[in-house]
C-alpha cells in the first residue's frame, strides 16, 4: 500500500523517534507495565506505522464493503443503509410472562426477537420430568409443547418479526413449532425469517447442554440445513457459535479459530448430503462475543469475515457471493460483567456494543448490567437497548463504514488475528477436524486453560477489573429491584402441561412417535416427521426420549 | 486435619445448567493449593452428589450453580447427606445465588456462598480454616 521510498524514510525516522525521543521521556515518566498485550497474548507495540502493514495489499486483503473479501463490511452502504438489527435475547418463567417481555421489548423499539429457552427445555426434558425439578422457567422460557409456543407468540405475526431461537439439541423440534405457528397464522413458509442456533458441536466443549453424542448431532444439525435450504429458504438454519466458546473461557484468537473450524464441519457434513455448497451456504450464520478488548474485538469481527469469505471462497469453492458473506450476530460478553458495584457493567457493555457495531455486526445484544446478579429486570434491559440505540443515532459512528479501515494497529491486529486463527485451524485439520479434536479434549482443554489463566492474572492484578481487584467499595448501589422467577412458575406451567396431555389425541401421539422411531432409525432427515409430532403436541421430551432409544445419550468427557 | 493425608474436595454441578468454566477454576486452584480434587462433570442429581460424596469420603464439598435452581436443589443435596449421616463435610456453593437467598441456605448447614469475583485465594483460605478434621 505505501511506496518503498517513502516507508524507507517512515523506518528511518521512527528508529530516530525510538532512540533519541521515547528514551528521555520514558526516563523522566516511565510506562505503566514493561510490557502489554491484548486477551489473546498478541503483544502491542507502543506505535504503529505504515511498516507494520507494508504487505497489506488493498484490493486484495480489504477491498470495498459488499466486496470480496468483505473485510470492510458485508453490505455496500452498511449502516447508512440499515442499522444492525436490536435483538435482545429474552425469556423467563411462563410463556405468558415472556410474551409480555416480548411485546414490551417491541414496543420500545427492539427490531428482532430472540427467544432464551430454560434449561429442562434446552435439554431435551419436559417441564414435569424429574430432572426439571426446581430449573422451570428460571433461566429462560418453559417451553414442552406447541401449546407454550402459541402462548409465546400470542398476537405476535410471524410475517412481521425476525426470531432467533438459542436451541441447539431440540433445535429441530422449536422450528417445527415456528413452522407450525406460521402455518396457522397463514404465514407462507418462505416467509418465516429467523434462526435457530442449532450448533451441536460447539456444545461438546463450550455451552456442554449436550443431549446426543456427536454423530447424530451433527445429523440433526444437518437435517435442519438441508431441510431449510429446500423449504424454508429465508431462515438461518445454523448460527455457528464462538459466543459460548468465549464465554466458557477462550481467548479471542480460539474463539475466531474454533468458530470456522466448526463452521467447516458443517459445511462438509452438508456436502456429504449432495447438497452444492452455494444451496445452502448463503444461509449459513456466525455469532461472536464482543469482550473487553476493545481494538482486537474489532480485529476480530473484521478478521472472521475475510477469512470465512477465503475459506469458502478457496477451499469450497463457493461461486454464489452470498456463500462467502458472513453474516454475524454479537453479544457482548457476560462473564465480563461484574456483582460488584453493577451500574459499571453499563460502561463495559457500551464499549464492547461499539466494538461489535465498529466490526460491522449484522446483529447485536446488549447484556444488561444486573446479570451477574439475577436474569435482567425491564429497567435494566430498557438501559441495555437504549445504549444501541445512542450508539446508533447519537454517536455518529454509523454515518460512514468501516471507520477504522486504515488504521495502522487495526489492520496489524486484523491480519495477527487472521494468520493465528488459520494456524489453529491447519492444527484441528491435521488431527482430523473438529469431532476427532473433541474427542481428543483439546478444545477443552484449550478454552480451561484459557480460563484459567485469566482468572490467575486478575487475582495476582496483572488485570486490573475495577470495582473487583481494584477500586473497591464497601457497599454496592443496585438501583433496580432485581427479578425473581416465581417458584408457582413451576406449578402454573405443570398444571397446563398436565391439561395439554389429557386434552391432545392420544392415537395422533402414538402414531407420530412410532413414526419419529422408524425415521430416525431409516436415518432420514427427520424434520418433516418432527413437525408432524408438534403438531399433534407431542412434547419435547416425548420426542426427545424416542431419539435418545435410537441414538444413545452423550456421556460427558470432562476436561479440568 | 493429620498431616498425612491432604484434603479431599468434591466440586459437584447439580441440576441442569452447563456453566462449568467456575467449577473447573475453583476445582483447579483447590488442587494447585495441594488438595485432592474431584470434579463430577455437569447435570448431576441431589442423588449422585450425595453418593459421591459418600463413596469418595471427601472432607469438602463444593456446589456450584448459576440457573436459578440453587434453593430447591442445595436444600435436596443436604437432606440426603444428614441422612447419610456426612454432616461432618464442610459445604460451600458458588455461582449466581441471590444475596436475600443466602441466610436460609446458611441455615439448612451451608457454610459460605461466594459470588462472582471471589478471589481463589479466599475459598483456599476457607477450606484450610473450617474443614473438619475427621476420623
Amino acid at each position: 500500500m505505501f511506496d518503498e521510498r517513502k516507508l524507507q524514510k517512515i523506518s528511518k525516522e521512527r528508529q530516530r523517534w525510538k532512540t533519541t525521543k521515547v528514551p528521555s521521556w520514558i526516563e523522566r515518566h516511565p510506562e505503566r507495565k514493561n510490557e502489554f498485550s491484548t486477551l489473546s497474548g498478541i503483544s502491542v507495540k507502543r506505535l504503529y506505522t505504515p511498516e507494520d502493514v507494508k504487505h497489506l495489499d488493498y484490493m486484495k486483503d480489504l477491498g470495498f464493503p459488499g466486496e470480496y473479501p468483505f473485510t470492510r463490511g458485508l453490505h455496500a452502504t452498511m449502516y447508512r443503509g440499515r442499522l444492525w438489527t436490536m435483538r435482545q435475547f429474552s425469556g423467563f418463567g411462563t410463556a405468558e410472562q415472556t410474551n409480555q417481555r416480548f411485546k414490551y421489548l417491541l414496543k420500545e423499539g427492539e427490531t428482532g426477537l430472540s427467544i432464551a429457552f430454560d434449561y429442562p427445555t434446552i435439554t431435551g426434558y419436559d417441564s414435569d420430568h424429574s430432572m426439571a425439578i426446581g430449573e422451570v422457567g428460571q433461566c429462560g422460557v418453559a417451553v414442552s409443547s406447541l401449546k407454550d409456543m402459541e402462548t409465546l407468540f400470542d398476537g405476535i405475526p410471524l410475517d412481521k418479526v425476525s426470531t432467533s431461537m438459542t436451541i441447539n439439541g431440540p433445535a429441530a423440534m422449536l422450528l417445527a413449532m415456528y413452522v407450525a405457528i406460521g402455518d396457522k397464522q397463514g404465514v407462507p413458509r418462505e416467509k418465516l425469517d429467523g434462526t435457530t442456533q442449532n450448533d451441536n458441536l460447539k456444545e461438546f466443549f463450550a455451552q456442554k447442554l449436550c443431549i446426543f453424542p456427536p454423530k447424530p448431532s451433527l445429523k440433526l444439525s444437518t437435517d435442519i440445513i438441508e431441510y431449510c435450504a429446500r423449504h424454508l429458504p429465508s431462515w438461518n438454519p445454523i448460527s455457528i457459535s464462538g459466543y459460548h466458546i468465549r464465554e466458557a473461557g477462550s481467548n479471542a484468537v480460539q474463539e475466531l479459530a474454533f468458530t470456522l473450524a466448526d463452521g467447516i464441519a458443517y459445511v462438509e457434513s452438508t456436502l456429504e448430503r449432495g447438497l452444492k455448497v452455494d444451496e445452502f451456504a448463503p444461509r449459513l450464520s456466525f455469532f461472536f462475543a464482543s469482550h473487553n478488548n476493545f481494538f482486537e474485538e474489532i480485529a476480530k469481527f473484521r478478521a472472521a469475515r475475510r477469512l470465512w469469505a477465503r475459506i469458502m471462497k478457496e477451499r469450497f469453492t463457493a461461486q454464489n457471493p452470498r456463500s462467502l458473506w458472513m453474516r454475524m450476530h454479537v453479544q457482548t460478553s457476560g462473564c465480563t460483567l461484574t456483582a460488584q458495584q453493577p451500574v459499571n457493567n453499563i460502561m463495559r457493555v457500551t464499549f464492547q456494543s461499539l466494538a461489535a457495531v465498529l466490526g460491522g455486526t449484522q446483529s447485536l445484544h446488549t447484556n444488561s448490567f444486573d446479570e451477574a446478579l439475577a436474569l435482567p429486570c425491564e429497567d435494566a434491559v430498557r438501559v441495555a437497548l437504549r445504549t444501541q440505540q445512542i450508539i446508533a443515532y447519537e454517536s455518529g459512528v454509523t454515518d460512514t463504514i468501516d471507520p477504522l479501515g486504515g488504521s495502522y494497529y487495526v489492520e496489524y491486529l486484523t491480519n495477527e488475528m487472521e494468520e493465528r486463527a488459520m494456524r489453529y485451524i491447519d492444527r484441528i485439520d491435521a488431527m482430523g477436524g473438529v469431532a476427532s479434536a473433541i474427542e481428543k479434549g483439546f478444545f477443552q482443554k484449550e478454552i480451561a486453560d484459557s480460563a484459567y489463566k485469566y482468572q490467575k492474572e486478575i487475582e495476582r492484578k496483572q488485570k486490573t477489573l475495577v470495582g473487583v481487584n481494584e477500586y473497591t467499595v464497601e457497599k454496592d448501589w443496585v438501583p433496580v429491584e432485581l427479578l425473581r422467577v416465581h417458584p408457582k412458575v413451576e406449578e402454573e406451567q405443570l398444571g397446563r402441561l398436565r391439561k395439554m396431555r389429557k386434552e391432545r389425541d392420544k392415537w395422533k401421539v402414538k402414531e407420530a412417535l412410532d413414526k419419529l422411531h422408524a425415521e430416525a432409525d431409516k436415518d432420514r432427515n427427520l424434520m418433516p416427521t418432527i413437525i408432524e409430532a408438534v403438531k399433534a403436541y407431542v412434547t419435547i421430551g416425548e420426542i426427545t426420549e424416542v431419539l435418545r432409544s435410537v441414538f444413545g445419550e452423550y456421556r460427558e468427557l470432562i476436561v479440568v | 486435619m493429620t498431616a498425612t493425608r491432604k484434603i479431599r474436595v468434591l466440586i459437584a454441578k447439580p441440576g441442569l445448567d452447563s456453566h462449568d468454566r467456575g467449577a473447573k477454576i475453583v476445582a483447579r486452584a483447590l488442587r494447585d493449593a495441594g488438595m485432592e480434587v474431584i470434579y463430577t462433570g455437569l447435570r448431576q442429581t441431589p442423588e449422585q452428589i450425595a453418593e459421591t460424596t459418600l463413596q469418595e469420603d471427601v472432607d469438602v464439598l463444593g456446589l456450584s450453580i448459576l440457573s436459578g435452581a440453587h434453593t430447591t436443589l442445595f436444600q435436596k443435596i443436604m437432606k440426603l447427606l444428614r441422612e447419610k449421616g456426612m454432616e461432618d463435610v464442610l459445604v460451600f456453593a458458588g455461582g449466581i445465588i441471590p444475596q436475600e437467598d443466602v441466610p436460609a441456605l446458611k441455615k439448612i448447614g451451608i457454610k459460605e456462598v461466594f459470588g462472582p469475583g471471589t478471589p481463589t485465594s479466599v475459598l483456599i483460605e476457607f477450606v484450610q480454616g473450617n474443614v473438619k478434621e475427621r476420623r
